[in-house]
């Protein structure tokens, strides 16, 4: 019996190490858990209706994962694309090129709006981003000076906001989506409110500048959530005066509980996004080994179904979800970069 | 002699009070520590019934799921026109069966099929799924082509929240994914039993899906046996031999005690650094596939040895020494001492060990981050080389959706989660009634 059982074992060891390096059939994807449900959606109905490929497989786990796994290297134990909630950083290209992968296609999906919402029992809330920086900096000037943040309830920054303690649930520093909420509302709030102004006249170096109008204050009034939006959810349904950022696809899935906030009195929506009247989107894209297009079966189709009409386009499932889809000349663009295998 | 100085001895003693012997604080003491350990027994079962209610009142509604039973047409217009199914295959997987379900939708409806707006919110009830659902109807039986069948479709996700009441009818229509048109045809429906909820067989049986209504945990069910029965092949035999050689043949100096203390070490390692040990070790140097049950069922392989290991020296050395000598003395090799009489008696503990080593792989999502099995698998894994995904890590990525319908199913996947514990925990037990031996 025992002898049974430790050669099943050798075997499985043995098949574990030999079976090494067996070709793949389906396409491999990692990445933003901000473009997962998008790229999810293209995934299912690409293995529908496309029944002799494989569905491909999603991973998610952030941007910089993504990229990261992406940039390993090129061959079937690496993965084809990468999604990303935000571009390529330069320095992660250099980690592609010296891992051998020289040749990355870009591909933008479409818009993604970023929202304030509180609970849905509230009062409508009106806010702008000198607000937000006023509430939420580390440091704020006060007579000339940079003081620690010395407000401690809305009102105190604005008259017209409530009269409650300040609560921000706010992105943690390893999403993508901090990265929009502090160079499009933070750094912004800076400048509008002449903070900006006074930090340039009290620190010399432009990069210190920079970090302090976006530093965020570490007292306990705003709050990194490093897990996703539903965990920003619960907060604010346990804390109704607090207000969360959200994806506009995981607001308008949850607008029984939630209450938008207009930023510069702009109402968040697919179309204010479109349009750029709303301030705070962005582009998300995925980007593409071209060394495996070809060699991995199913990889151009699954792209060239990602950025058709009938996925991306203004009536399509993403859309539908809450993707802000980018305007038809742009997308005929991406379309046609992808086909001429234009690289980075 | 003794009797006569005994008597008044025994009276002298009785008339003097009780040497106090502490035997009331002693009793109080005892009670005190019986009314502890009824508390913390109380605290504990407590927890335990608010955790599993709140899962189980959150999920129970998942395992129903709200279907549409129509009369659906499968016209030949709709979805062969030009009558080429008998030359080109193809057709029939093409086919917009979607609108064939919708179509069927707003004749029950009363639906007037020019009406865009309106055709747009029936088709928004049901689920995106019915293409796969009717394709498969068609492409079994094409004969059905030109008839009208009876189909029971998937409701949309939405209105199988609102059909539950999940959804806030009472908010403005604007701030709610169902609009007060479909929540009328909704009731209308119902009304006319053609809406109704049913067991959600999908649960069990399908893949991970972006529509709620068709996600199941089926692909998820399937990594994680593969992965246990791979944890339980290799980790049963090496963990026991490993823990025989060291407590009955290895010889005690320095090196085992290092050894020892290694292995004790590497059971509080957090699962995490085994999942990086993996992706450098299986996926890196041995070139094995991403997202594969057997790098997963290798990983915690490795995590699981040293909870084995230990557990299995430990009811190895419950065994009494007499035992052993008395197999030795009855002339007994020290193989067969160990094979026959210490193996047989130790085994309850061994199988104790095993399983919560393999309910502890079992729960474990942190390893498969990095071997990448957090992921979206709709496809079932034909072999453990194919990309799979595992119970824990199906709650996981659920308890992420912004879908409403999603939430009583994270709530129904962690029910049968438990299910799963629940069943491998009672057969460990049964299994140790067999095996338990007495001396």
């Amino acid at each position: 019996m025992k002898n049974v059982k430790f050669t099943v074992a050798l075997l499985a060891a043995s098949v574990a190490f030999a079976g090494a390096a067996a070709a793949r059939d389906q396409v491999q994807v990692a990445g933003s858990s901000t473009v997962l449900p998008y790229a999810k959606i293209v995934a299912e109905a690409f293995g529908e209706t496309f029944p002799n490929f494989k569905t491909p497989v999603v991973e998610s786990g952030g941007s910089s994962a993504g990229l990261k796994e992406f940039c390993k290297g090129v061959g079937p134990e690496t993965i084809d694309v990468a999604n990303s909630s935000r571009a390529i950083k330069s320095s992660e290209v250099e980690a592609c090129k010296a891992a051998g992968v020289t040749e990355i296609q870009e591909v933008k999906i479409g818009y993604d709006g970023i929202v304030f919402a509180t609970d849905s029992s509230n009062k409508d809330l009106a806010i702008v981003p000198k607000d937000i920086y006023q509430a939420l900096a580390a440091e704020v000037v006060v007579d000339g000076k940079l003081v620690a943040n010395p407000y401690k309830k809305w009102s105190e920054v604005n008259k017209d906001l409530p009269d409650v303690e300040i609560a921000a649930y706010i992105p943690g520093e390893k999403h993508g989506t901090r990265e929009v909420f502090e160079e499009k509302v933070l750094a912004q709030g800076c400048k509008d409110s002449g903070a900006a102004e006074a930090i340039k006249g009290l620190v010399a170096d432009e990069k210190e500048q920079h970090s302090k109008c976006v530093a965020v204050r570490k007292d306990g009034m705003a709050v990194d959530i490093d897990g996703d939006y539903t965990e920003t959810l619960g907060r604010i349904g346990s804390n109704k005066n607090g207000i969360g950022v959200f994806g506009l696809a995981f607001y308008e899935n949850n607008a029984d509980k939630l209450k938008v906030a207009t930023v510069n009195g702009i109402v968040p929506s697919t179309e204010t996004i479109a349009s750029g009247e709303y301030p705070v989107s962005r582009p998300l894209f995925f980007y593409v080994k071209k060394a495996h297009i070809g060699v991995i079966p199913g990889l151009k189709e699954y792209v060239e179904f990602f950025t058709s009409d009938d996925m991306i386009g203004p009536d399509s499932p993403l859309a539908q979800y809450g993707l802000v889809a980018a305007p038809d000349a742009e997308r005929e663009e991406i379309r046609k970069a992808f086909e001429d295998g234009k690289v980075m | 002699m003794s009797q006569v100085i005994s008597a008044p001895a025994a009276t002298a003693r009785a008339a003097t009070p009780r040497r106090d012997i502490g035997i009331k604080r002693r009793y109080a003491a005892e009670r005190r520590f019986r009314a502890y350990g009824l508390a913390a027994i109380t605290f504990g079962l407590l927890f335990l019934f608010l955790l599993v209610s709140s899962v189980v009142s959150k999920g129970y509604t998942a395992f129903e799921q709200t279907m549409i039973t129509i009369p659906v047409e499968f016209t030949e217009s709709a979805i062969d026109k030009d009558n080429e199914r008998a030359t080109n295959p193809q057709k029939l997987m093409t086919a917009n069966y979607p609108v064939v379900a919708r179509n069927a939708l707003a004749k029950v409806l009363g639906v007037d099929p020019n009406d865009r707006a309106s055709m747009r919110a029936v088709g928004g009830m049901l689920s995106d799924s019915v293409r796969t659902q009717l394709r498969n109807i068609v492409v079994n039986n094409p004969s059905v082509i030109g008839t009208t069948q009876p189909v029971s479709l998937l409701a949309h996700g939405d209105i199988d929240s609102a059909y539950k009441g999940q959804i806030d009818l009472s908010v403005p229509e604007t701030n709610r994914k169902v609009s007060d048109k479909q929540v009328g045809w909704m009731n209308q429906l119902a009304e006319s039993g053609a809406l109704a909820g049913h067991f959600n067989t999908g649960i069990f049986l399908n893949g991970a899906s972006s529509r709620p209504e068709a996600a199941g945990v089926g692909v998820a069910f399937i990594g994680s046996l593969y992965m246990m029965l791979i944890v339980l092949v290799l980790s049963l035999p090496i963990g026991v031999a490993a823990s025989i050689y060291l407590e009955e043949f290895a010889p005690k100096n320095r090196f085992t005690d290092l050894i020892e203390v290694n292995i004790n070490n590497l059971a509080a390692v957090p699962s995490i650094v085994y999942g990086l040990l993996g992706l450098a070790v299986f996926i890196n140097f041995a070139g094995l596939p991403r997202s594969a049950a057997l790098v997963g069922g290798l990983v915690l392989t490795l995590m699981t040895l040293p909870t084995i290991i230990i557990a299995t020296r430990a009811a190895l050395k419950a065994v009494p020494p007499s035992i052993r000598a008395a197999a030795l003395g009855l002339g007994a090799s020290k193989m067969q001492t160990v094979f026959h009489h210490v193996l047989p008696l130790a085994m309850p503990g061994i199988l104790t060990g095993t399983i919560i080593g393999l309910a502890h792989a079992l729960g474990e999502t942190a390893p498969l981050l990095l071997i990448g099995m957090v992921a979206f698998v709709a496809d079932f894994p034909g072999s453990p080389l194919a990309p799979s995904t595992a119970l824990p890590v199906q709650i996981y990525m659920w308890a992420n959706e912004a879908e409403r319908a999603f939430v009583e199913r994270t709530s129904g996947a962690i029910i049968i989660l438990l299910i799963f514990l629940v069943l491998m925990n009672l057969g460990a037990i049964l299994l140790r009634r067999r095996f338990e031996r007495r001396w």
